[in-house]
This record gives C-alpha cells, sequence and structure tokens, in this order.
C-alpha cells in the first residue's frame, strides 16, 4: 500500500500539523512516511500546501506531481492540484470560499463542510481535524487508535489534554462527508 | 537507546549534533536552514552535554570560529546555504590549509546570487571541486534522506577526524524541510580533554605544557618549495581517501540497460521515475553517489561497460555531469537533464528525458 | 684585568629574557615597535604563570608570525577573523587565556565586524591592537586609522578625508560597548611607556581570570620603514602627531 497526499489551502488552516499527524500516526502503524512542505514566504498568510506519503514500502520522491488523494481547502488549490489527482484517485474538499467546484467525473469527489461544522461548535481550530476524519473515512490508510497516538507524539505534553477533542473532531468529520461523484 | 521520531531533515542535524558529542555550533540564519540553530537554542545542549551554540555576526564570523574550535582539537560545526557558504570559502580554505577537521552543513538553494529560497543543487562544483582557492578538497557526503541527515553528522565528523580535512554534508531545501522517519543515533559523550590529548595531542591547541614544543596552527608557509611539500602531503591524503572512502548506492543496476545518476533529493526523484519507466519496460537504474568527494568514478566506469547510456539528473545546469563523462571517458553516452533556479523535477519529466535522450519508444 | 665570569653570575643579574619568548630572530625592522610589544606580552604570561593555559590569535600583517616568537600555543587566523578565532577557542576552553594580537589594517579595516561583535558579546578575551597609521607588511599602504595628510603608497598626496574618509578612532568605538570591561591606549616610545603598557596588558589578562570580558589595549607604535622615517625621527613624529588624534590614556575601566 502506498498512498500519496497532497494537502493545499491557507497558511493558518492547520494544513502542515494535519500532515504531521498523519504521518505520526503512519510511523505509529510500523509505516513508511514522509511529509514535504511548501516553504518559504508564500506560507505567511498565502497559500500552504504539505505531500504526505505513507507507504509499506521504502518511499522514494518525497516531490510529487501525481496524487492518489488531493485534500483542497482553498480555491487557489483547486485551481492546481484538481488536475494532478491521479485517474481513479480522490479529491475531498471543504466547499466554504470554493466558488469553481471540481468538474472531472475520473476521479472521487467528496466534501465535507468542515469549516461550518468548526464554527457551529464554537471552536474554530479543530477545522483540521474534522477534515482528517473525512479523509480516512473514505480512506481508512490509519486507524483512529493510531492517530491518537500520533497525536500524542506530535504534540507537547501540555497539550494533551485537548487530544479527546480532536478525536472527537475527527468522528464528527467521519461522519459528515457527501458523495458528489463517485466511480 | 535509538529512538524513532518525525522530524525535519534540518532538525536532524541539530539533534544528531548534540547526539554524536559535538562540542560546538557557531552560525548565522538563512533559508532554508534557520531550524538547526533554532533547534538547538532549544534544547539549550549547553546544560545537557556542555556544547557551546552560537549566533555569529556573519558566515564568516561562524566559519572562523569553527576555526577557532577546530584548532583546540575539538568537535566544531557549522551549517549554512548557497550565498552564506559562499561566505565561508576564505574560512575553509585556511581550515583546509591548516589541516584541521571540522563539520559544515550546505542545505543549496538556488542561484546564483541572493537567489531563491527554493531547493536546488548548483553548488556541487563550490563544494567537491574546492571552492575557496589553492589545492584542496573537502570530504562531500550527499545525504537522500532524513535518516542519512542524522547518519552523517556523525560520519561526517569521523571522517574529518581520521584524516584532518574539514567534510561537507551537501544537502538541499527538500532534504532539510522534508519530515521523515528517523531512528536518532544513541548519545555519545563530548570528549574529555584526556580522550582530546590522546586523538590531537600532537596539534591541538591546548596550551603548552613544559614537556613539549608549542603547537602552531596555520596555513602559512612563505617558501615556496615547502609549501610544495606540505601541498604533496595534501594531495597523498586526497589519493588515499579517493582509494578508500568511496561511497555509492546501486539501485536496480542488475538488469539496467540505462542509468540514472543523481545524488540528494534528486535520487529520490529517480527512484519514482524508475518505477513508472519500468512499467513501460524501460530497464532504467540508478548509480547513488553518496559521497560527491570521493567520487564513485570506478563504480561509473563499470556500469558504463554494460549501460548503453547513463542520464545525470541533478538541480543544476550540469555540475556533475562532467566528472561521470570523466569517469565515463567515451565509453558509453552520457547526457544530463536538470532543473535550475529553485526549481524541483518531477518523477514524470525525467522519464520523458530519458526517452528523449535516448531515442526510446515504450 | 675583570674576568667576565665574575660579572655574569645569578646575584648580579638586574634583567633578563623572558624565557617565553623564544630564540628565533625577529623578522621586524629595527626600531619596530612590534618586539617590544611580544617581549612585553611573553613576561606577562610568564609572571602570571599562565603558559600552558593561553592561547594566542595572530593575524594577518606584519605580526602574522608572532607565533615563532612567543612560546605558547598559536592560531593563525585569517585577515581580521582573529577575535571570530578566539571567540570559539574561548568559549571552548572557559579556563583559559586567550588573546588576539592585530594591527590597525587586519582589526579595524577588514576585520570592524569581528571585533565589533566580538567586544558587543563581551568575549573574556584580550585584544592587543598595534596601531601604527599604516599598512606595514604589504609595503606601507593607508590603513583605517592613518592621519589626514600622511603619505602612504596608496595616498601620495596625502590622505584626503574627500577621497578616503577619515582616521577611524575604532578605540573610542569599542569603550562604548558594553561587552568591554578595560580599553586603554598606550605607546611604547618611552621606558616609562613600556612599563605602563606592561601593566595594562597585565591588567588586561587578570580581567580574563576574573571573568570579566573583553580587555582592549591599543598600543600607538611606529612604523619607520612604512613612515621612511629612522626610528628616532618616527618616535618623534608619533608623538608630535599620533598623540594628538590618539591621546594615551584609559577609556574604560570598570
Amino acid at each position: 500500500m502506498t498512498e500519496e497526499i497532497i494537502i493545499a489551502g491557507f497558511g493558518g488552516q492547520g494544513v502542515l500539523s494535519m500532515g504531521k499527524i498523519l504521518a505520526y500516526s503512519g510511523i505509529m502503524q510500523d509505516q513508511e512516511v514522509s511529509w514535504m512542505p511548501s516553504y518559504g514566504p508564500e506560507m505567511r498568510g498565502g497559500t500552504a500546501n504539505v505531500t504526505v506519503i505513507i507507504s509499506d514500502e521504502r518511499i522514494s520522491s518525497p516531490v510529487l506531481t501525481r496524487f492518489d488523494t488531493a485534500i483542497i481547502l482553498n480555491q487557489q488549490s483547486m485551481d492546481k492540484f484538481e488536475a494532478q489527482v491521479k485517474p481513479g484517485g480522490t479529491l475531498l474538499y471543504d466547499p466554504n470560499g470554493i466558488t469553481h467546484h471540481p468538474t472531472r467525473k475520473d476521479i472521487n469527489i467528496y466534501r465535507v463542510e468542515a469549516a461550518r461544522l468548526a464554527a457551529e461548535s464554537g471552536n474554530p481550530k479543530i477545522f483540521n481535524m474534522i477534515i482528517l476524519g473525512a479523509f480516512l473515512k473514505v480512506k481508512p490508510v490509519v486507524k483512529l487508535e493510531n492517530i491518537e497516538k500520533g497525536l500524542k507524539k506530535s504534540l507537547p505534553p501540555r497539550h494533551h489534554n485537548m487530544i479527546p477533542m480532536n478525536i472527537e473532531a475527527v468522528q464528527m468529520g467521519m461522519g459528515h462527508i457527501e458523495t458528489v461523484n463517485q466511480l | 537507546m535509538s529512538e524513532i521520531k518525525l522530524m525535519k531533515g534540518n532538525e536532524v542535524i541539530a539533534e544528531a549534533a548534540i547526539r554524536c558529542g559535538c562540542d560546538g555550533y557557531f552560525g548565522y540564519p538563512i533559508t532554508p536552514q534557520s531550524e538547526v540553530m533554532e533547534t538547538l537554542m532549544l534544547r539549550k545542549p549547553w546544560e545537557e552535554t556542555g556544547m557551546v551554540v552560537l549566533q555569529a555576526e556573519s558566515e564568516i564570523a561562524s566559519i572562523n570560529m569553527v576555526y577557532g574550535g577546530a584548532a583546540c582539537g575539538k568537535k566544531v560545526m557549522t551549517s549554512s546555504s548557497s550565498p552564506g557558504v559562499s561566505l565561508m570559502q576564505e574560512g575553509l580554505t585556511y581550515i583546509a590549509g591548516a589541516e584541521l577537521p571540522c563539520l559544515v552543513v550546505d542545505v543549496v538553494r538556488g542561484g546564483p546570487g541572493l537567489g531563491t529560497i527554493q531547493p536546488a543543487q548548483s553548488d556541487y562544483f563550490q563544494a567537491t571541486k574546492g571552492g575557496g582557492h589553492g589545492d584542496y578538497h573537502l570530504i562531500v557526503l550527499a545525504p537522500a534522506s532524513v535518516q542519512e541527515m542524522n547518519d552523517f553528522v556523525s560520519l561526517g565528523f569521523d571522517l574529518a577526524f581520521k584524516y584532518r580535512n574539514p567534510a561537507m554534508i551537501l544537502a538541499d531545501g527538500v532534504i532539510g524541510q522534508m519530515m521523515e522517519k528517523v531512528e536518532l543515533s544513541p548519545y555519545k559523550p563530548r570528549w574529555t580533554e584526556e580522550e582530546i590529548e590522546k586523538i590531537s595531542g600532537d596539534w591541538a591547541l591546548t596550551g603548552k605544557k613544559k614537556a613539549r614544543g608549542h603547537h602552531i596552527v596555520t596555513s602559512l608557509e612563505l617558501d615556496a618549495h615547502r609549501q610544495e611539500v606540505f601541498n604533496e602531503k595534501l594531495q597523498r591524503k586526497y589519493r588515499e581517501i579517493e582509494e578508500k572512502e568511496v561511497r555509492f548506492e546501486k539501485i536496480h543496476c542488475d538488469d539496467a540497460e540505462y542509468l540514472f545518476i543523481a545524488y540528494g533529493s534528486s535520487a529520490r526523484i529517480c527512484q519514482k521515475s524508475i518505477e513508472l519507466a519500468r512499467q513501460e519496460g524501460i530497464k532504467v537504474g540508478l548509480l547513488r553517489p553518496i559521497t560527491l568527494y570521493p567520487f564513485p568514478t570506478r563504480a561509473i566506469a563499470e556500469m558504463a561497460e554494460r549501460t548503453k547510456g547513463m542520464l545525470t539528473v541533478e538541480m543544476s545546469a550540469g555540475q556533475m555531469v562532467e566528472d561521470v563523462r570523466l569517469a565515463v571517458n567515451g565509453k558509453t553516452r552520457v547526457e544530463h537533464y536538470g532543473r535550475m533556479g529553485g526549481v524541483v523535477p518531477t518523477p514524470e519529466e525525467i522519464v520523458d528525458a530519458l526517452k528523449a535522450n535516448f531515442n526510446l519508444k515504450p | 684585568m675583570i674576568d667576565i665570569n665574575d660579572i655574569v653570575k645569578p646575584e648580579n643579574l638586574v634583567y633578563g629574557k623572558t624565557s617565553l619568548l623564544t630564540d628565533n630572530i625577529m623578522h621586524y625592522c629595527p626600531g619596530c615597535t612590534h618586539g617590544v610589544v611580544h617581549k612585553l606580552v611573553a613576561e606577562v604570561i610568564e609572571e602570571l604563570d599562565i603558559q600552558d593555559k593561553t592561547i594566542g590569535v595572530s593575524p594577518v600583517g606584519c605580526s602574522v608570525f608572532a607565533y615563532n616568537y612567543i612560546d605558547i600555543d598559536w592560531a593563525e587566523a585569517a585577515h581580521g577573523r582573529a577575535p571570530a578565532v578566539a571567540t570559539a577557542i574561548s568559549r571552548l576552553h572557559p579556563e583559559k587565556y586567550v588573546f588576539t594580537y592585530q594591527g590597525d589594517g587586519d582589526l579595524a579595516s577588514i576585520g570592524c565586524g569581528e571585533i565589533m561583535h566580538a567586544c558587543n558579546r563581551g568575549e573574556n578575551i584580550v585584544i592587543i591592537f598595534i596601531n601604527n597609521a599604516i599598512y606595514g607588511m604589504t609595503g606601507g599602504q593607508m590603513a583605517p586609522t592613518t592621519l589626514l595628510g600622511q603619505v602612504t603608497a596608496t595616498t601620495p598626496y596625502g590622505r584626503d578625508a574627500k577621497l578616503n574618509g577619515f582616521p577611524l578612532k575604532i578605540t573610542e568605538l569599542l569603550a562604548q560597548l558594553d561587552g568591554t570591561c578595560y580599553v586603554t591606549r598606550q605607546s611604547a616610545d618611552t621606558p616609562g611607556a613600556v612599563r605602563k603598557a606592561k601593566s595594562a596588558i597585565k591588567k588586561a589578562f587578570q580581567n580574563t581570570r576574573l571573568n570579566k570580558g573583553t580587555s582592549f589595549v591599543e598600543v600607538v607604535g611606529t612604523c619607520n620603514s612604512g613612515w621612511k622615517l629612522s626610528p628616532v625621527e618616527a618616535n618623534k613624529w608619533m608623538r608630535e602627531n599620533m598623540f594628538e588624534k590618539y591621546p594615551l590614556g584609559d577609556m574604560k575601566d570598570i
């Protein structure tokens, strides 16, 4: 199994940390992982993206232009990455702020209203964990228990009290996924 | 005890330095490697191992601090990226000329000039051919994973002290910025004064004792003939390094009709290209130089006898390709594919370049 | 007839060369101040009994070969970088006495950045700064401390402020920095001045023992070869011209 994922959105949406939790969770189940961010001034308020690869085998290129899954959280990223999903692959997005919705017919397309759900829950910070939950619903590449372990590894101990809240957010995301196009 | 962690290449450099008993780090911030010093400052190794960490006023000062520390027989290092490493060239030639061991990490970015902050491999010439004035070489290690960022810190110091020669880890923005699983090395204590006396006691500045003459660390010799004798000694050392320290990795080479030659992150991308090309029935392999100096000349020459062509893939206008052509010496065709200025090649375009250069049809 | 062996006896000894000066013949021109200051540094190290704890850093310039004359461990630094080299040695050997020995080109021109920042960090080191207002080793070119109107190989019509800027009072600048604990300007042109310069150098080394920060001792010196004067004339010229721009005395002593 090899899953090549791009997560793309605005800086501040938790794109990089979601990727990190995913990667750590992969390590927790003895898989190979890589996490390659875009870096530089563009991160400050602009777009941010990270390529995460989880695999049973040694990972070749950490830099990719074709993805099994694209998780897209703003319009610029939609414009850039919709075309980069492999045929038969998966695109997951939050419709919040999206004006040009994905149109491809040769990939699976799902949406989750994570921004709305997070706002309604009164805690906008769980946005990225709702997204992560939705992703795991369609692509269960890591087990929920390993997400919990991954959170423990990637969060400093003083934030460990927030782990249950994050797990609830993951479960919330799992329960709110909508199918737009299914092959 | 070793530990499995998910870490950035740059962070691992810092962690590996502390764990391998490094005595001092002297640096100046520059993207894309500032996490090295940031991680060290956060870790406060001076409280844990006594390692000194200092933010210098410039790369010029950093490398001269390294000169000072190395002159004392201490394990000292710096890290920087291309424009900063250009500023360090003066210090590096003095360090090579004074035969001092040290470790320099270069997380290369696109040039020339201020250039970009994106990954590049356009400093191969600077790293492997000396870089500063005079006839000298650095020992150059090219990591292709976060794990190798960890492993090469300790290997770099080992080689530097074995040959009393500066060693460099030549990485790039991809290797520095990405996170991968890494098994951190177990802690090694810093050398005691007695150990330094044993390892480097015949030259290091430890304070002149009555029992010995004074030690002078210098690269100055005004007499041309004596300077030539010294240069001959240096050259003998380089020949020994070329004989004993070549490291490389072969991937899918056994049945390969064509060969990629690539190092660092380009070598990683080429591995994906191999998967793609082999799906199309193209038998291609990869020879990855791990040491760029000494260069795996012999291994490449051997492969030249049994391949139809070689494609070097570098994030540069083509620098390592010159060493490959020297190694091949006309025995097979050698072509170059590169992206410049901070653009990272995609696995697909590398396959296209292979097909185009060698007229291959799927 | 007096036998010399009746005179050369320990009880008759009134002055001796310190054992820390090697027997190598100095390459300095007759009349140069470097030789005197080398002797003072060597005497201070001997008197403080810190030969095995002292590491010197020599510059690029006439005193590049300082390591041939004082019998301690030395590093020879790239041009201007001695304070950076000394910084690392001192940080890695906090118990040692580390000093740089630099001329005006090395310290005040090409190494301006390194000296500023080493002093500003308050590195626990000693800086010996020889200011003779000219580049000696390369053949008498303008230094940052060259006086206005002074003729050198690169100011053949005299230093002109419009063309070359003004003499740099680097020592006054360094005295402003919080990291320096002792900043003084001395000379070595009379026996009295030599004695005062020696106590300044000794105090600087003692400051290292007390971990007080950076001690900076400037010695205004002569370069009779570069100035194209006899040693005696050079001393006279120094007193008449240099001391006005570079007045002697302590600028800071905390």
